[in-house]
């Protein structure tokens, strides 16, 4: 049968004066997630083309997938599987993940929604898909709810909503779940594993790679390793290649912005830097490039700081704040050994300050201008 | 004095005493005290014995401010406050640490800081000062209480979730827990005072959802 048919049969119902019109915010986000929305603005001048916010997110999505297959992949090696096996082992762990954090998120989206009577901002699909690749497989899944809902509700829906929100939802909710569920998230027995089937083995790595440079100064796995991710670590994190085949996809589409991604990735090279030339803790002096492929570095520079809602607006701007978040992540990781990750914490503080770095880009633009018009009229 | 005498327990004067309860809370309505809502509310136990200091307080200070009102030029006021309210924390210092010595430890520089918090003052100078005593004095017993209702659900959450208890005696069974084999995990972000406040902000968003007329346009 025809879906457009069907879904324009039922609609009548939903709509005011039907008999299920309470529900008309749910009905109107799945049909505008089947079909392109027909209705057109009547008033002023739009550059339109065939995307709505919808359709970005998708692309978003797609540009996650790499991470995330290459992700199941990965967690069936750290048992000590091999080939396919390993990767339906992952993805048997992860698929778990993904449902609660979607169900989760999605029906506090809803509920909203039809509280407040608008139509279901799209948001969710990327945070729900973010937050279980940047958390442990072995996070207990009542954990992954609890985190998801408080990051939706205090990170998203009191501000207003999708677009609205000042910090990412995503990050919200791990940094909820780093300081709520320390022991499950950080440390030695995060990554291990707890599921015994399809002969997988207790022998999962202990330290992730960060945190063996904190207690060591060096890691034990190979730099191509770490690249390639074949290293413990959260469930999307860990391979950077997989990650630069996203960027890649979100550059071409033009959906994430390249200003911030570079920026990020300057930042922290050059926080690197200046560690190694200062020196001082075993952290500090480790090539500043293996920071760039280890830990989440590179997930967050691809996939969070490059958010466009709560990154910077401004081109300039962009420039600032991501450079600020490469280098404060790596300020985080060098001096303060209790957090050896620190990208989550930069993103979120640099989420903060992206507002007020806006505003002074805008006036400076503004006085400079006026300053040349000043000129032009003597 | 042909005033009519106005009864002890007349329904305005009862308001004085209930009004902080709800509309005019000093914690999510004033948006005072705050500081200490964070502090000592880890607890159950701590956060009522702290709910019940600064009752004592904000009660006797009004109500010592009323008798004096008359005989203070207003430029001193401020001095002579802080002698009667100093005094008065001290006295509650030394009635904890007599009776209740480890709670009086756990709440450590709390108790002396009642001295800063600001429905202490905030009540000596918006009503005793202008009242009666015995309205002074309902109205600081109620402002006390009001602050205290918000100490103790705050803390009720914060103790049931963060440690899996209340007054200290265990409520989720130790089995639950995964050191033990089990499932469950406190949340320990509890256990930190940013989540406070963001309980604290949930009372005002009930609140302000029951009290229409109290949300900002």
């Amino acid at each position: 049968m025809d879906l457009r048919k069907l879904v324009d049969k039922v609609k009548p119902t939903f709509m005011k004066g039907g008999k299920l019109s309470f529900l008309e915010s749910t009905f109107d986000g799945f049909e505008t997630f089947l079909f392109v929305p027909n209705k057109t603005t009547s008033m002023g001048s739009h550059v339109r083309d065939c995307n709505d916010s919808k359709r970005t997110m998708i692309c978003v999505v797609l540009a996650l997938m790499p991470a995330f297959l290459f992700g199941c992949f990965n967690t069936g090696i750290q048992v000590g599987l091999e080939g396919f096996n390993a990767f339906l082992y992952g993805l048997i762990r992860i698929l778990p993940m993904v449902a609660v954090s979607y169900i989760t998120g999605l029906a506090i989206e809803f509920a909203y929604a039809q509280l407040r009577g608008h139509e279901i901002y799209e948001g969710f699909l990327v945070s729900g898909l973010l937050i279980p690749m940047i958390m442990p497989v072995s996070m207990p899944l009542w954990m992954v709810a609890v985190s998801t809902a408080f990051a939706v509700i205090f990170g998203k829906e009191v501000f207003g909503g999708t677009g609205m929100n000042i910090f990412n939802p995503a990050l919200l909710a791990r940094a909820f779940a780093f300081f709520a569920y320390t022991p499950q998230i950080s440390g030695e027995t995060a990554w291990f594993s707890d599921w015994k089937f399809m002969g997988a083995t207790d022998a999962v790595t202990g330290a992730t790679a960060l945190e063996q440079f904190a207690t060591k100064g060096a890691m034990d796995f190979s730099v191509m390793d770490a690249f390639l991710g074949f290293i413990p670590g959260s469930f999307g994190e860990t391979s950077t290649l997989a990650i630069l085949i996203g960027a890649a996809i979100l550059l071409f589409t033009g959906v994430a912005s390249w200003r911030t991604m570079i920026s990020v990735f300057v930042g922290g090279l050059a926080m690197g830097l200046l560690f190694n030339a200062v020196g001082g803790n075993a952290y500090m002096e480790i090539p500043a490039w293996h920071h760039l492929i280890v830990g989440g570095f590179a997930f967050g520079a691809v996939f969070m700081a490059t958010d466009p809602v709560t990154s910077a607006q401004t081109n300039t701007g962009k420039y600032i704040v991501g450079f600020m978040t490469g280098a404060i992540a790596i300020l985080i990781r060098g001096v303060n050994p209790a957090y050896p990750e620190g990208m989550m914490l930069s993103i979120l503080f640099m989420n903060a300050l992206a507002p007020l770095v806006d505003y002074f880009v805008v006036e400076a633009n503004i006085s400079r201008r006026k300053n040349r018009s000043k000129k032009l009229a003597k | 004095m042909s005033k009519e005498k106005e009864s002890l327990f007349s329904a305005k004067n009862m308001k004085y005493l209930t009004g902080p309860f709800g509309a005019n809370n000093p914690v999510i309505v004033q948006i005072l005290g705050i500081c200490s809502a964070l502090a000592v509310t880890v607890q159950l136990k701590p956060a009522i014995v702290m709910a019940l200091s600064v009752t004592a307080v904000t009660a006797f200070a009004n109500l010592v401010m009323s008798l004096l009102r008359n005989g203070i030029p207003s430029r001193i006021r401020i001095i002579v406050q802080l002698v009667v309210i100093a005094a008065l924390v001290i006295l509650v210092d030394q009635v904890l640490k007599a009776f209740v010595y480890d709670v009086s430890k756990q709440l450590s520089v709390y108790v002396g800081l009642i001295i800063t918090n600001c429905i202490v003052m905030g009540r000596v100078e918006a009503f005793a000062l202008g009242n009666k005593p015995w309205p002074a004095f309902l109205d600081g017993l109620g402002n006390g209480l009001g602050y205290g209702l918000i100490l103790v659900i705050v803390a009720f959450f914060r103790e049931l979730f963060g440690s899996g208890s209340l007054f200290g005696i265990r409520l989720i069974p130790e089995s639950w827990y995964i050191a033990e084999g089990g499932f469950y995990s406190n949340t320990g972000l509890m256990l930190f005072p940013p989540m406070a406040l963001i309980i604290v902000g949930c009372i005002i968003w009930v609140h302000r959802t029951k009290n229409k007329d109290l949300q900002e346009k």
